[in-house]
């Protein structure tokens, strides 16, 4: 026997939160009431403290993540960065900050002409849809540049 | 210590650029989540550092934040030099640290 | 209030998703068979990517456990599993495919977890393993991981027969606040949303299973302790006789797939 639906009982505010953008995702991290969250300013504040006046370029660097994340606290993330990985000619580090989660940085990972390739996965923790902006240095002093949108949205029914 | 598994090729050609896949179980507390009965904060308790060393030298370093997923998997790439040991260390905010080594066999 | 949450539950959301990544089966495994499919295919392609890699699922830090504990002595008789059981046995092999079993002895069902502390009981004379705990975990994660690729072949005839019985009895039958029968969800609305979350079948054949949101593994009686208490319905105990009759049903709902111990689900 199944279930019956009737969609006119759906309350506004469900619709709302079905709508798809801007769905906001309290995950279980449980925030308190007037703690600050990190915001594109923020992000923008922390990349200028890391890379001081430079300016970054976009190319050479791309980020691989889910269009929506199946659960917000595990977001696989890849970033790459083309480049030869010479001793004269290689990425020094790649800094990854999310603009909507509590704080900015996400992670800073190092590598060496010894990398061979300056390519780097793992997992991430994203408190609501956001960008994630990924920022590599390169040996030459030259700053590259990517930013991608990921949705994450409420859970339902998790049990 | 806390539980680290780490995948390498059991052997390589020298030269050769290998991934390197790493785990270690952890529950990576942010700092920002309550204890539901008490209300009180969890203190934060989380890896802020894992480097891997190999020939000697750092090879691949990170610095992590709060926002690195519970039970950390990174995984990266190395150009084989000369047969050795691979050395993996992750350092919790408390000092603690986790080490694991994994023997790298060039041809 | 029934029907708004009833309400929730809908068919056609507009998520923006891009396609789910469906396969029916890979050289090894098989995710769909006849109409029933693992919930490996209703999740995200990095979902299951994080499945499919034995260092990126976390899980696997528990076969290694297990295996461990396997071979560690402990109990006054001085023995380990491994003293009766050899790694290779026929048992180990097909475990996972077999749990819940009826025991006759004890004239009842048995679940893997109160099999590994019968044993331990009366051969061992060890203390018993919490249902949850690290160890149990590994015991089970680790066994039932030898079955992995094997398909789910639980037994329904014969001296189980009552106890399927009152386990589709439970799977069909409402409860809780939100009068709603595991049915409901895992039959009428698979494929379809609930909020979010996107509904499986419900099948235990990647259990126990890392979940996103325990971000640990965990037994399917917990599993089934969330879904009742998720329809305002209070949990049965771990262990209890309703929820291993209740997993002898829904074993028996995922017949032919494979066990995919230790699975990665949201």
């Amino acid at each position: 026997m199944s279930v019956q639906f009737n969609t006119q009982n759906i309350l506004r505010r469900d619709v709302l939160a079905l709508a798809g953008t801007g769905v906001v995702a309290v995950s279980s991290i449980g925030l308190f009431a007037g703690d600050a969250m990190a915001d594109p300013a923020a992000v923008a504040k922390a990349i200028k403290d890391r890379i001081g006046g430079k300016k970054s370029m976009a190319g050479n660097i791309t980020l691989e993540l889910p269009q929506i994340a199946e659960n917000g606290n595990t977001v696989p993330i890849a970033v790459e960065v083309e480049s030869p990985m010479s001793s004269s000619d290689y990425v020094k580090a790649v800094h990854i900050y999310a603009e909507g989660n509590p704080a900015p940085d996400v992670a800073t990972f190092r590598f060496t002409p010894d990398s061979g390739r300056a390519r780097v996965s793992t997992r991430m923790r994203m408190i609501k849809s956001q960008n994630i902006v990924a920022v590599a240095e390169m040996s030459n002093g030259k700053v590259h540049m990517v930013k991608n949108a990921v949705k994450v949205t409420i859970g339902g029914c998790g049990g | 210590m806390a539980k680290a598994r780490v995948k390498a090729p059991k052997s390589v050609k020298k030269g050769e650029v290998f991934e390197v896949k790493t785990l270690i179980s952890h529950k990576m507390e942010t700092g920002l989540r309550k204890n539901k009965k008490t209300g009180k904060k969890i203190p934060r308790k989380i890896i802020n550092k894992f480097s891997v060393t190999y020939g000697g030298k750092e090879v691949f370093g990170s610095d992590w934040h709060p926002a690195v997923s519970a039970n950390p998997y990174v995984s990266f790439f190395v150009k084989a030099s000369a047969s050795g040991p691979m050395k993996f260390q992750w350092t919790e905010d408390s000092g603690a640290v986790t080490e694991k080594t994994v023997n790298i066999k060039v041809t | 209030m029934k029907n708004h949450f009833q309400g929730i539950l809908m068919g056609a959301v507009v998520v923006g998703l891009s396609g789910f990544a469906s396969i029916a089966s890979s050289a090894e495994m098989t995710y769909k068979v006849g109409d029933r499919s693992s919930g490996y295919t209703y999740a995200t392609k990095e979902t299951q990517g994080i499945q499919d890699d034995d260092i990126a699922n976390p899980a696997y830090v528990y076969v290694d456990d297990g295996e461990a504990l396997w071979s560690k002595v402990d109990g006054k008789a001085g023995k380990s599993c491994a003293s009766c059981h050899a790694v290779d046995s026929a048992m180990l092999s097909d475990v996972g495919t077999r749990y819940p079993v009826y025991n006759a002895k004890l004239g009842k069902l048995q679940s893997l977890e109160q099999k590994i502390n019968q044993e331990r009981e009366e051969k061992m004379v060890a203390k018993p393993y919490k249902w949850e705990s690290g160890s149990m975990l590994a015991m089970t994660i680790y066994m039932r991981n030898q079955s992995k690729g094997k398909p789910m072949n639980v037994s329904i005839d014969g001296p189980v027969i009552p106890f399927f019985e009152a386990g589709k009895k439970f799977y069909d039958q409402k409860r809780g606040q939100l009068d709603m029968s595991c049915a409901n969800c895992h039959v009428d609305n698979a494929g379809n949303r609930i909020r979010a979350n996107l509904l499986t079948e419900g099948q235990s054949n990647g259990f126990p299973t890392y979940r996103l949101k325990w971000q640990k593994p965990g037994s399917i009686h917990r599993r089934f302790r969330g879904c009742n208490k998720q329809v305002r319905a209070t949990p049965y105990g771990y262990g209890s006789d309703e929820y291993v009759n209740l997993e002898l049903y829904v074993a028996w709902r995922g017949r032919g797939l494979s066990v995919e111990t230790p699975a990665v689900r949201n």
